[in-house]
């Protein structure tokens, strides 16, 4: 703390709530955030490499600890899965859940580093200003990810049920449509009237689902990783102002960081969960 | 928090992750899961296959027991029938053959009582003969009354 005594509580917080980003061509969209790339392709290649180390050892005996964890794991997401999606879940929608399940846990935990000591003794030496160690504190990963799924769902929608299946979809779904090819009955002249009414609630309704799917599954986990970079940021400004604050913001910080675990978890399972949820529902139709 | 570039460096990040799980990591997991589930219900199976045989062989062996008790009751009891139908068997030629020696003994007995008679007869004639012959000698001629002797004697 002793490094950020000369700033005030707001430098100190914008100060590591900035992101190590370079620009890589003209125009505010094209700036690069190296630290949150860097650290989830680290934590990615790290997470997913060591699963495939022991899978590629996987014994059908007695398995090593390494393979028994493992299977715990797979069999946990396996499991989750399985009660969701009813298909051939091995081909693709298993392995995404496992990916973005251990993935995102792994990007979620980056938030017990300690802020302070991570940048004065890691960050800083190796001449970084700026390090973000959490990437899904970026919106930019959380909605990469929410926009992955997002295209994987539409992609989904329409191999199972064809184009023209998923366009009538799009608009004689979920209210229905009324059938008014039979001009001659009553019946039909109702339909007349009321189909292209229901074209136009179905359709509104299926873009604000389509537009609120990313949106609320890549916002909810950023939001909960922000708020809890933040929350252990004020306990860092807290721990500055002196002995008091530094032996309580130590049993704050300890107790934070215990109940973020739960957060952290949580949050990636949540994140699993709508992938799967979001395909699947993608493989069904109405 | 300005959306940037980053996004789509991530997104191709993801997707490369998914492509290596769903290609490399998964597979070789599942297989081994699922072999190990198969070997363990084969056990499993096994184990109840065995557990049937036993029942089955100890319903075998005691079914086997009974009648090997009830063979060996059978056996005694004719072993016993048998016994005493010997018995009985030695009782009755032991009667039969002391009532043989009994009256082989009875003939000896008779035959000898009836030698004594012959050879008495034959002294008492002979006596008689020689008493008669004293008193008679005088009187009467022996040739003459030995003829009527001998006569009565075999009367006797």
């Amino acid at each position: 703390m002793a490094t950020e005594q000369a700033l005030t509580p707001s430098e100190y917080i914008t100060h590591h709530l900035t992101f190590n980003s370079k620009p890589i061509g003209d125009g505010s969209f094209w700036m690069l955030n190296y630290d949150s790339l860097i650290m989830s392709v680290i934590l990615g290649v790290l997470v997913m490499g060591l699963i495939w180390w022991v899978a590629r050892g996987a014994t059908s005996g007695v398995p090593s600890k390494g393979q028994a964890f493992v299977e715990l794991v797979f069999g946990f997401v396996d499991e989750q899965v399985k009660n969701i999606f009813h298909g051939d879940r091995h081909s693709f929608i298993a392995p995404t859940a496992l990916t973005v399940f251990l993935w995102v846990l792994a990007m979620n935990a980056m938030d017990f580093l300690p802020v302070d000591v991570m940048h004065h003794f890691v960050y800083a030496p190796l001449g970084l200003e700026h390090w973000r160690s959490v990437p899904t504190s970026d919106i930019n990963t959380t909605f990469a990810l929410a926009l992955a799924v997002w295209l994987l769902m539409i992609f989904f929608s329409i191999k199972v049920k064809g184009l023209g299946g998923w366009i009538h979809e799009l608009f004689c779904a979920p209210f229905g449509s009324a059938k008014f090819f039979k001009p001659k009955s009553a019946m039909g002249f109702v339909g007349l009237i009321l189909s292209p009414l229901l074209f136009v609630a179905n359709f509104a309704f299926n873009i604000i689902e389509y537009v609120s799917k990313p949106l609320s599954h890549s916002l909810r986990l950023f939001g909960n990783m922000y708020a809890g970079e933040v929350i252990f940021l004020l306990i860092g400004l807290w721990a500055a102002t002196g002995l008091t604050g530094t032996i309580f913001g130590a049993i704050l910080g300890a107790g934070w960081s215990i109940f973020h675990i739960l957060i952290v978890a949580l949050q990636a399972f949540i994140f699993m969960m709508l992938t799967v949820v979001y395909l699947a529902m993608a493989h069904e139709s109405h | 928090m300005n959306i940037n570039f980053t996004l789509i460096a991530q997104a191709i990040a993801f997707a490369v992750l998914i492509w290596f799980t769903v290609k490399f990591v998964w597979p070789p997991l599942l297989k081994a899961i699922e072999t190990r589930q198969k070997e363990i219900a084969d056990g499993l199976a096994a184990a109840a296959d065995g557990r049937n045989a036993l029942d089955v062989a100890a319903k075998k062996s005691e079914v086997t027991l009974n009648e090997a008790k009830q063979k060996a009751s059978e056996i005694i009891g004719q072993a016993e029938k048998r016994g005493s139908q010997i018995v009985e068997e030695a009782k009755t030629t032991a009667k039969v053959e002391g009532d043989r020696i009994l009256a082989g003994a009875k003939a000896e007995i008779d035959q000898e009582v009836n030698r004594a008679k012959e050879s008495l007869r034959s002294q008492v004639s002979a006596l008689a003969i020689a008493g008669a012959e004293k008193i008679l000698r005088k009187e009467i001629d022996g040739k003459v009354h030995s003829e009527m002797l001998s006569k009565l004697a075999a009367e006797l």
